[in-house]
């Protein structure tokens, strides 16, 4: 198992590539040949992310499986990848989901179709998503993160809904627009640092260890503000989400999927990663902002949520609010806020990627998402209701399920924040995201008592819908299954995440003088 | 005075077959004058290896004027293999449009020779000849289509506004030779350095000098000409002004700035900064209107000179570190630029072929209809506009280093703001490309020389992409200092 050891990773990420390879030679005619040529690079990823899972050191902490080849010398990038606590969820959810969705697409895809170019962007895609999350070098981290950018631009803008263009267009400035200030960041980083021997460099780890030193305060909280700008836009925090609604609303199921069960969380990543342990000083100082924003963010979401009519328009804005838990986790500061953030990050991927699948597959039979219109789908299609019951309450955050300890620990994480941060301020926020937590049960029952019960419409009456189909159920078995085993066993989660949380909470301690007999 | 042969052959060569193009040319009945091209391609390949025979040399000839050095082979590289990819989209579309091929390949080698010096040169003298060399055969060259009222005018803009810079750029150029009594380079700063009382007078002719090259480089408020000019011209021709052409003007002004007038960096620093900002934003804002995909490149060819220019912005009188390292980020986008913009070109020339013109709008659906066509052109608009993990982002990000090494934080964000704008327009084109109903048209095949010339460029945008440091090595040792 050396080999997985060495390559496991980088092979994980880059196996959907050759898939698009081989989809390349195809011709785009032959459809089934590309839905199971993209389903074997998804799966064959994923299968090595589990060989991975398995040659992973669960007690140990620190980065692992890491691998480190010249790649940019003239300024000192280096292809560095590995995986530590945070990483290794976040990395496996990622194969995960979109190996979910290629079997997903077997059943459905949206119109135009043509799967060869719609299948290669999904591969594109996951290619993405998994280098961000085992990046280790800050122009390796960028590239990865920008790749993302164009697939999913693509996805939205061609197989969208009736304004696609325009959600498109808004998704790809916004992000971009985040990106360049956050590459400026990371420049501004690069030349601040100056490891012995090497000089400037781009790795985050030498970053991470070299701290703040000799950097003024007022730089350093410039630099975070860049990097914070173009995470927070990601995420999105409040008041830089009004990206998010439209390009869920208008995206294809498989895309708004993707979205919200990866997408969101390079974000919240990117802040546990790079921004937090390479600048905890302006961390610290930017914390209860961070918070305030994210205790905005849950009740603001929870309120918009109230207002939708469109069901996935109301999923993207629950996202919202679940994100800005963990947001308020992350705020913190504390390994009991990163642990309950990782937590809540992997738990919402799994809910609401598994509410889009449901949207989706609503809009499929009823051709509308209007949530008046639709109704007493208990009576007409008792499988995908009920399993619309089901990860709502699981969203919603009910004990038992995956979507309660995130939250419970986001929560119990702001009663006492780090050591130095406004405790007053942070048990506002606590009880402020209290609040949200009941506006966030009451818009799910309410949206739950309006689709599902009650009795059905006369518009719907006489039309038969075929209920759950096997190759839906085979694209979210392992989702719902995952929702129930990690609400029923929360340890499996946090005795992965701990340990790095823990050396992430030591490193915003450490401070001046302390850094420098750390060296 | 003795010659260096050896220093001067890739130029003798030149020279040969372009005497060669006109006299075959002479000899060939009219149906058979595409024979011109393969004189020309093998008069320009024998000229390459010429050059990489002199790679790691250091010669100097014709009493110092004329130097041979890594800076001056890698741009003679530059300008041989952009010449040659211009062949190649150049030939069909020549034998369609009904245009004299021998006058053409002629003018285009002589203009190629020009190049081909003003690497070599060190000294305001050849650099001037040079640029007169590369401009004069680009004048007619642009007029080529004469029966086209369009391209009578692109000429006309070009020769007018050409002609006139010249005169300002040479009238820069006498008054700093009678401040300095030199034309050399090395010997201009030497005696700057050596007698700061020569400063002031010498400022206005640095301004002289950069307003000449503004307008080779078309650099804001000098571009005027630049989008009717690229689009009156034969469409092969825009493709040579807007990469050979320019990349010609700053190899000149790159020279002069950084050797002749580096002890008055203060002095120049900021106005070059605020030439290449507005130069960026203006390119990119009047690219957002455009309809007709040779203008939008047009336009989009003046932001990129923004970039280009935008390092010179944070030089420096003292730090030659700093001064080497915005000198590369320049050249490396040069580089990269060459391949991403001849592409761009080429792509637009075999969609103009499929019977869509030229106007954006006849992009739509493209890719059902020509999918490899559809992929090459996504690959040099998302290369232009600096995504990952096509080359263009690598050229950026060098562009980005140099300037918070000269910790000029508010050019990096104004450069910052101008990506996003640009990605607006081109992710457009994209999007038309990708996501629309193809319109009714015929199909025509791409023909061969002008596919591979596209697949090459799209090749290399890919491979740098992916491999920044196969041109940011190359960049970063071919810097004068």
């Amino acid at each position: 198992m050396d080999w997985v050891r060495e390559w496991g990773i980088t092979l994980a990420v880059f196996l959907p590539v050759i898939g698009i390879v081989a989809m390349m030679l195809v011709p785009k005619e032959k459809e089934s040949i590309h839905k199971f040529l993209a389903l074997a690079a998804s799966g064959a990823a994923l299968g090595m992310g589990l060989l991975v899972l398995g040659v992973y050191q669960f007690g140990a902490s620190g980065m692992q499986l890491q691998k480190s080849l010249s790649w940019i010398p003239s300024i000192g990038a280096r292809y560095h990848v590995g995986l530590d606590g945070i990483a290794l969820p976040l990395f496996v959810l990622s194969l995960l989901v979109t190996f979910l969705c290629m079997i997903y697409a077997l059943w459905h895809l949206p119109e135009p179709g043509n799967p060869k170019l719609f299948l290669a962007l999904c591969l594109l895609l996951e290619t993405g998503m998994t280098g961000t999350f085992i990046a280790l070098d800050l122009i390796l981290f960028f590239v990865f993160w920008e790749l993302v950018l164009v697939p999913m631009y693509f996805l939205i803008g061609i197989w969208g809904g009736p304004r696609r263009e325009y959600a498109a267009i808004k998704f790809f400035l916004y992000t971009l627009f985040g990106s360049v200030f956050m590459l400026l960041g990371f420049l501004a980083l690069y030349f601040q640092s100056d490891v012995p021997g090497v000089g400037h460099t781009f790795d985050i780890l030498a970053l991470q260890q070299q701290g703040v030193l000799g950097m003024s305060i007022g730089l350093a909280n410039l630099i975070f503000g860049g990097l914070a700008l173009g995470f927070a836009i990601k995420v999105p925090m409040w008041p830089f989400h009004t990206w998010l609604p439209d390009a869920h609303t208008e995206a294809p199921t498989i895309g708004s999927v993707l979205l919200a069960a990866v997408l969101l969380k390079m974000g919240t990543y990117g802040f546990l990663r790079i921004a937090i342990p390479i600048l905890p000083e302006s961390a610290r100082t930017f914390a209860p902002v961070i918070g305030i924003l994210a205790a905005i963010a849950i009740i603001y979401g929870a309120l918009n949520c109230l207002a939708q009519t469109d069901l996935k328009r109301m999923i993207a804005f629950s996202s919202v609010g679940h994100m800005g838990f963990v947001m308020l986790a992350i705020a913190t500061m504390t390994d009991v806020g990163f642990n309950a953030a990782v937590y809540g990050m992997v738990a919402h991927g799994v809910i609401t990627g598994m509410l889009f699948f449901l949207a989706g597959s609503i809009h499929e039979r009823y051709h509308t998402r209007e949530i008046p219109e639709l109704g007493g789908m208990a009576l007409k299609l008792p499988i995908l209701a009920g399993l619309l019951a089901f990860s709502s309450i699981a969203s919603l955050g009910l004990p038992g399920l995956a979507g309660f300890w995130g939250e419970v620990f986001a929560l119990l994480s702001a009663y006492s924040p780090l050591e130095g941060l406004n405790t007053d301020i942070f048990r506002t926020l606590m009880v402020a995201g209290g609040v949200g937590t009941v506006l966030t049960a009451g818009y799910f029952l309410w949206m739950l008592q309006r689709v599902n019960l009650g009795k059905v419409s006369d518009r719907w009456k006489d039309k038969t819908f075929a209920d759950v189909h096997p190759i839906e159920l085979a694209a979210w078995a392992p989702l719902l299954v995952l929702t129930l085993v990690l609400g029923l066993f929360p340890s499996l989660m946090f005795d992965v995440t701990n340990d790095s949380s823990v050396n992430l909470q030591r490193q915003v301690e450490v401070t001046g003088s302390d850094a420098v007999a750390n060296r | 005075m003795s010659f260096d042969f050896v220093a001067l052959a890739p130029e003798i060569i030149l020279t040969v077959f372009l005497c060669a193009a006109l006299v075959v040319d002479l000899f060939l009945p009219k149906e058979r004058k595409g024979l011109v091209m393969p004189v020309a391609f093998i008069g320009v390949l024998l000229t390459l290896a010429a050059v990489l025979n002199l790679v790691g040399d250091n010669r100097e000839t014709l009493a110092g004027m004329f130097v041979v050095d890594q800076f001056a082979v890698l741009f003679k590289a530059v300008f041989c293999v952009a010449a040659l990819i211009v062949f190649a989209i150049s030939h069909d579309y020549l034998k369609e449009d009904n245009i004299h091929q021998g006058e053409y390949y002629t003018l285009l080698l002589s203009s190629l020779l020009g190049m081909l010096t003003i690497a070599s040169s060190r000294d305001l003298i050849p650099i001037f000849v040079s640029l007169e060399l590369i401009s004069v055969p680009a004048f007619v060259l642009a007029g080529l289509r004469k029966s086209d009222l369009r391209s009578n005018e692109a000429a006309l803009k070009f020769f007018l506004f050409g002609v006139l810079s010249t005169a300002i750029m040479l009238y820069g150029m006498s008054l700093i030779y009678g401040v300095t009594g030199t034309t050399n380079l090395q010997a201009i700063s030497a005696v700057l350095t050596a007698e700061p009382v020569l400063r002031s007078i010498s400022v206005l002719s640095i301004f002289f000098i950069i307003v000449g090259f503004g307008f080779k480089i078309s650099a804001f408020p000098f571009q005027w000409w630049v989008p009717d000019t690229y689009e009156g011209s034969p469409v092969p021709v825009a493709a040579f002004l807007s990469v050979a052409s320019k990349t010609a003007g700053f190899v000149g002004l790159l020279q002069i700035m950084f050797i002749a007038f580096q002890p008055l960096a203060d002095v120049w620093r900021p106005f070059l900064a605020i030439v290449a900002v507005l130069t960026m934003t203006f390119g990119n804002l009047v690219a957002l209107q455009q309809r007709n995909i040779i203008r939008l490149l047009a336009y989009s060819s003046i932001a990129q000179a923004g970039y280009i220019l935008l390092p010179l912005g944070v030089a420096s009188a003292t730090d030659v570190g700093l001064n080497k390292q915005a000198f590369s980020a320049s050249i490396l986008y040069l580089l990269i630029y060459t391949f991403m913009e001849t592409g761009a070109f080429a792509a637009a020339i075999a969609f103009g072929r499929r019977g869509g013109g030229y106007l954006v709008e006849n992009y739509s659906g493209a890719f059902a209809k020509a999918p490899g066509l559809a992929i090459a052109m996504t690959v040099f608009l998302f290369s232009l506009a600096g995504v990952p993990p096509f080359a263009g982002w690598a050229a950026k990000l060098f562009v980005f280093l140099s300037v918070i090494a000269g910790k000029s934080l508010v050019l990096a964000v104004f450069m910052a703001l101008n990506a996003v704008i640009a990605l607006y327009y081109y992710a457009a084109i994209v999007k038309r490309m990708f996501g629309d109903a193809p319109k009714e048209s015929a199909r025509m095949p791409v023909p061969a020389l002008l596919g591979s010339a596209i697949a090459f460029a799209a090749t290399v945008v890919v491979v740098v992409g992916v491999m920044p440091d196969l041109f940011a090595h190359v960049a970063s040792i071919s810097t004068l200092f």
